[in-house]
């Protein structure tokens, strides 16, 4: 804290930088009741987009490579080259991990573009809503076809 | 009143394009994703129409807009690891148009054997392999 003397005439010129406090750092509530509780929620989501970014360089780039490049490419794809993939628990690990990552990832940011351009707070809540009822069922879904997929069907 | 700034480090140029290039490869991709768990859940119905929806992306139509779903991915993907580049590595802000070209030249490296492979397979089953 300062303790020189503080500019204080009314109009005079401010020679003292004001602190300023970091963006996104979180605010404690110092009162009872006075501010809402802030909380970091803002920070770990910023870390998670990088985090799992990384992880689906590999996750995104390696399926798409195998999907579309290897071999035949998407033209020999079918059923039986699921079922065959879909074998081997390492390959079943990997979509499930890369569809939870990607979609979480995707939601994190369509949420971001929807407070950036989303003025109103109802349409900002109705977006949301819709973005996370989309999220859900897309992870659920998606979770469900890995986990229950019949290969003898 | 100061007038607009001529230009900025940032408004106009390679920081703010490759944020708008960023923003709108994520959203392409992920409605893209949406569709793609809908119709990969097929295989929970039946063979047949699993194999049936699939037929719809080996079309040559439906291919060329896959090439353009994996240049979507490859810039965001490699814009990505430039954006932890720029907040993790101290020389990352320093350095951030010069990452920007070595990344717009990967994906011109990267994308083109991979578009030409793509476009390969789909024209060999139209009218069959040249060997
Ligand atoms: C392939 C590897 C990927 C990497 C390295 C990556 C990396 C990143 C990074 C670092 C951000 C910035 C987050 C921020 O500014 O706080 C971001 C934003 C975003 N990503 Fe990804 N990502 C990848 C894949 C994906 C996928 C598969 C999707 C879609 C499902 C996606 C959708 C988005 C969206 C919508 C945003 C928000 C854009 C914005 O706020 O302007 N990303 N990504």
């Amino acid at each position: 804290m300062a303790t020189a003397a503080a500019p204080s005439g009314r109009g005079a010129p401010e020679l003292v930088a004001p602190e300023l406090v970091a963006p996104r750092s979180p605010q404690r509530r110092t009162k009872p009741g006075a501010a809402k509780v802030r909380s970091n929620f803002e920070l770990y989501a910023w870390v998670f987009m990088r985090i799992s970014g990384l992880l689906l360089f590999f996750l995104v780039l390696g399926h798409l490579f195998i999907m579309n490049i290897l071999d035949g490419g998407v033209q020999r794809v079918n059923f039986g080259f699921v079922a065959g993939r879909w074998a081997s628990p390492f390959w079943r690990l990997w979509d499930l991990v890369m569809l939870l990552l990607a979609e979480l990832h995707g939601t994190n940011g369509l949420r971001t573009v929807i407070n950036d351009y989303a003025e109103r707070a109802q349409t900002r809540f109705w977006l949301k809503m819709l973005l996370y009822t989309s999220a859900f069922l897309v992870v659920t879904l998606g979770t469900l076809v890995i986990f229950t997929f019949d290969p003898d069907l | 009143m100061p007038k607009a700034p001529a230009g900025t480090l940032y408004r106009g140029r390679e920081g703010m394009w490759s944020w708008v290039a960023h923003r709108i490869t994520g959203v392409l991709v992920f409605f893209f994703l949406f569709a793609h768990v809908l119709d990969t859940a097929l295989v929970r119905v039946s063979p047949s129409s699993y194999n049936e929806v699939i037929e719809v992306y080996k079309s040559p139509i439906v291919n060329l807009l896959e090439v353009g779903l994996v240049a979507a991915v490859l810039f965001h993907a490699l814009n990505g690891i430039r954006i932890i580049l720029i907040d993790f590595w101290e020389s990352g802000p320093k350095y951030q148009k010069q990452m920007l070209y070595i990344e717009l030249v990967l994906f011109v490296v990267l994308l083109v054997p991979a578009a030409y492979r793509m476009l390969l397979h789909t024209a060999e089953t139209l009218f069959g392999s040249a060997t």
